[in-house]
C-alpha cells in the first residue's frame, strides 16, 4: 500500500524536475533538515510559472544575459526582466553586471527531490487523513443515533 | 478542528507519518479494516487514481489486495497482515515490489482524550530500498505524483 505510479508524463515538469535533482549546484539540504513552510510556498509559486522553468532548464545548460534569455524566449526585454528577478529574490537564479551586460547563473536554492518527495507524500496522507476523518465522524454520527 | 499531519524520515529506513483524528480509536481502527469504509477514504478524491477492488482480510496471517486505476491501466498492491490488535496496531507487508524492497507497515492508534493519534511507520529492508523508493517517486518512477506536485504547486500559486 505504497504510494503510487503510472505512466503518465508531464515532459515539461519532468525536465525540470530531474535538472533540479540531478544538478551539480550544491544541493543544500540534508534530509532531515526541514524546509520551512514560506520557503516552500515561495519556491513552488516561482516553480508555477512555465518560463521561468524553462529559464532555469536553460541556465543548467550554462550561463547567458537576460538579452539572451528574452530573445529565446520571445519575450520583451523588460518582462524577461521580471521573470529573472522573481527567480533571483528566490536564490533559484544569480545575476552579475559585466560591463553592460546582465549574467544569470543559477543560484544557491535548489529543490531537494528528497524534501520535494516528503511535501507530496504528506500531501497525498493530508487528504487522506480528511477523508479518513470524514468516515470517522459519520461512524460516530451513526453510533449516537442508535 | 483539524490537525496538522506529520511526514518524516526517522533514520536510514524508516519513514513515519502522523496525525490526530477526532474520535475513539475503535472507530478509526474501524474505518481501516472494513473494506466498505477503508475504500471511503483511502484514495483522496483528488487524486487522479480510483480504487477498483479491495479485499482485506484482517486477521493476523491474513491477506489484503487492492487494485487501483489510473485511467486505461490498473495496478495491484498487495500484503500480509502480520499483526492485529483491534483497537491499537495493525501491521502489513508490502510485497508488490518484490523482497528486496518491501517495507513493513506499522500502524498504531492511540487515543487520547476521546482523539486518536494515528502513527504510520514504514521500516524498509535497507537504506537503498528507502532511497529508491523516494527517488522512484521524485523522478521518472512516479508521474502520477508528478502531476500530484504540479496540481500541489499550482494550489499553492493561486494563494
Amino acid at each position: 500500500m505504497q504510494p503510487i505510479q503510472v505512466n503518465v508524463i508531464i515532459k515539461d515538469f519532468e525536465e525540470t524536475y530531474l535538472f533540479l535533482c540531478n544538478s551539480s549546484q550544491p544541493i543544500i539540504l540534508d534530509h532531515m533538515v526541514k524546509y520551512s513552510e514560506d520557503r516552500l510556498d515561495k519556491a513552488f509559486a516561482v516553480l508555477s510559472d512555465s518560463t521561468r522553468r524553462g529559464v532555469l532548464m536553460q541556465l543548467g545548460r550554462g550561463d547567458t544575459s537576460i538579452t539572451k534569455l528574452a530573445d529565446q524566449f520571445h519575450m520583451s526585454l523588460a518582462g524577461m526582466k521580471k521573470h529573472v528577478g522573481i527567480l533571483e529574490e528566490a536564490g533559484f537564479v544569480r545575476t552579475e553586471k559585466i560591463g553592460r551586460v546582465r549574467t544569470c547563473k543559477l543560484g544557491p536554492h535548489q529543490l531537494d527531490s528528497e524534501t520535494a518527495w516528503i511535501e507530496r507524500y504528506k500531501e497525498l496522507w493530508n487528504k487522506r487523513f480528511d477523508a479518513l476523518e470524514a468516515v470517522v465522524q459519520d461512524l460516530k454520527q451513526k453510533r449516537e443515533d442508535k | 478542528m483539524k490537525y496538522q499531519t506529520k511526514a518524516e524520515r526517522k533514520s536510514d529506513r524508516e519513514f513515519v507519518v502522523s496525525r490526530i483524528i477526532s474520535g475513539p480509536s475503535h472507530l478509526v481502527f474501524e474505518a481501516w479494516t472494513k473494506p466498505e469504509l477503508f475504500k471511503r477514504w483511502w484514495v483522496p478524491e483528488s487524486a487522479p487514481m480510483t480504487l477498483v477492488s479491495c479485499e482485506l482480510d484482517v486477521r493476523s496471517g491474513g491477506k489484503y489486495r487492492l487494485v487501483m486505476s489510473f485511467g486505461s491501466e490498473n495496478m495491484e498492491f498487495f500484503g500480509k497482515y502480520l499483526e492485529v490488535t483491534p483497537g491499537s496496531r495493525l501491521v502489513w507487508t508490502n510485497d508488490e515490489g518484490g523482497e528486496e524492497n518491501a517495507a513493513v507497515t506499522t500502524v498504531t492508534f492511540e487515543e487520547i482524550k476521546g482523539n486518536t493519534l494515528v502513527t504510520v511507520h514504514d521500516l524498509y529492508p535497507s537504506k537503498e530500498a528507502l532511497d529508491a523508493a523516494i527517488a522512484d517517486g521524485s523522478t521518472s518512477g512516479m508521474p502520477a505524483q508528478l502531476e500530484e506536485l504540479d496540481q500541489l504547486i499550482v494550489n499553492k500559486a493561486k494563494l
